[in-house]
């Protein structure tokens, strides 16, 4: 089972194509207001996630979710 | 402040007004027929309605609703559970069961109202939906109201479902899958025979919803799981009355004698005024001549084939399969707009749609043909797009 870091760090790999932006990518970047991730990205970013750790992550976390530390938190509490 | 969050949609429509061009909420001033009417002041054939039967005009429906207004008067003002459930609502749940070969259906006030209240009541907290990610948006808004743990499977891909299934392990006898018959915006139809497959495998309850094949498909017009041939393996069928049965209305038709059960726990049914007589009579009508009359749907399906045919010559990317919704994909929102106005200045009027509405990042004219379109119709929209073609407005290397 991964953890907090492992999540993150994939996560970072993850938003690099999507980073067109070429901001920092750190826990407290914002997906939408720092890259400008649209709900489609978002939505694809996620799917890679869940393809990545073979896990499902259920819509009803997203609307608590705006950095990417809050997703990895979000994700990793779905597999204790 | 409050209306901030509206100003993307406020910017969209000055520029659309800025351009002089109405794509939503055109107002048909005038019916001439079921494929006819007029639209800002010009007779145009209507190619964007779901009229799929031509039902909506047909005289037999128009003198069922008209002797139910006699006999009922304009409405039932209250809820089917109060003072709103008459006969011919009654009729109209045992006919739709019948149809559907079951014992239970609840008939609702819209097809919107079917499919929220129907995936918000069927799963709860502690129990999975899996939904199909293109999903219809009344379907996102009532398994949002659900309280259940909410996963998306990508758009018809049996694999992703199967692999999602896999991961909740003991947890499928608690999970409702919902797919749809064919999708709405690109006319695909899902792979209905591997995902009752995979639901056969793993185990779950499956809800489809046939709004845009029910009188479409299949060997009576039950729709695309009778035309996969995997109706057992459906646990409710959902959809409406406003498409191919040409009134207002939804259903929810089930074998499970628990849909009686749930039907006093649907907010959408409990909590709104039951559909007006006169619909109810007319849909009863319509679903009469669907059942006796099969060539509707050859008519239909000889359309669709000749539309898409003709736009695939023209070069135009369409969606992926033959369908009574023919989809053209624009490469943006600006062609989009031009587009639709010159179609409509062409005497054609046809869906606009654009994100979010649409599948991904897609821009789409959206044609959906009915049986009541003659061949020569047919032809004049093939015509009309051709002179989006030579006017340069549309130019197929451009098209996404």
């Amino acid at each position: 089972m991964a953890d907090y870091r492992e999540y993150l760090e994939f996560m970072y790999g993850a938003l690099g194509p999507l980073n067109k932006k070429n901001v920092e990518l750190t826990e407290t970047t914002d997906l939408v207001a720092d890259i400008g991730l649209s709900s489609l990205e978002v939505m694809e970013f996620i799917e890679k996630i869940e393809d990545h750790f073979d896990i499902s992550i259920p819509l009803n976390i997203l609307p608590d979710v705006n950095t990417i530390g809050e997703l990895a938190q979000k994700v990793q509490g779905l597999n204790p | 402040m409050l209306f901030d969050k509206f100003q993307e949609m406020a910017d969209f429509q000055a520029e659309l007004a800025g351009k002089h061009v109405k794509p939503f909420g055109a107002v048909t001033e005038e019916l001439l027929t079921a494929t006819t009417g007029m639209v800002q002041g010009k007779q145009v054939i209507l190619a964007g309605t779901n009229n799929y039967l031509g039902l909506s005009y047909d005289q037999r429906c128009i003198e069922a609703a008209e002797a139910a207004l006699k006999k009922w008067g304009t409405g039932t003002t209250g809820s089917r559970l109060a003072n709103g459930s008459f006969a011919e609502h009654q009729a109209l749940e045992a006919e739709m069961a019948d149809f559907y070969g079951v014992d239970h259906a609840i008939c609702f006030s819209t097809g919107y109202a079917a499919t929220m209240g129907m995936t918000a009541t069927l799963a709860g907290p502690g129990d999975v939906i899996l939904l199909d990610g293109d999903s219809h948006s009344s379907i996102y808004s009532g398994v949002k109201l659900s309280g259940a743990e909410v996963i998306r499977f990508k758009h018809s891909d049996p694999d992703d479902l199967a692999k999602r299934l896999r991961r909740l392990g003991d947890r499928t006898g608690n999970t409702l899958i919902i797919a749809e018959g064919i999708y709405s915006m690109l006319g695909d139809v899902a792979p209905l025979q591997e995902i009752a497959a995979i639901k056969r495998e793993y185990g779950g309850y499956l809800m489809i919803d046939e709004a845009h094949s029910m009188g479409v498909m299949g060997e009576t017009g039950r729709g695309a799981a009778q035309a996969a041939g995997i109706e057992d393996d459906v646990d409710f069928f959902a959809g409406t009355f406003s498409k191919s049965l040409g009134g207002i209305g939804g259903f929810c038709t089930s074998r499970h004698p628990e849909l009686e059960v749930i039907r006093f726990c649907i907010r959408a049914y409990i909590f709104t005024a039951s559909s007006t007589p006169s619909v109810v009579a007319s849909t009863r009508e319509a679903l009469r001549i669907i059942r006796a009359e099969p060539e509707l749907r050859d008519k239909l399906w000889n359309n669709a084939n000749r539309l898409y045919a003709g736009l695939e010559n023209l070069g135009l990317t369409l969606g992926p399969q033959v369908s009574p919704v023919v989809a053209v994909q624009l490469a943006d929102r600006s062609q989009a707009i031009d587009c639709w106005q010159a179609l409509l200045n062409a005497g054609v009027y046809v869906n606009m749609v654009v994100p979010p509405a649409t599948p991904s990042t897609n821009f789409l004219l959206r044609n959906s043909v009915s049986a009541a379109h003659t061949t020569e119709q047919i032809d004049q929209i093939i015509g009309a797009y051709a002179g989006l073609l030579d006017s340069g407005l549309l130019n197929p290397d451009q098209a996404a």
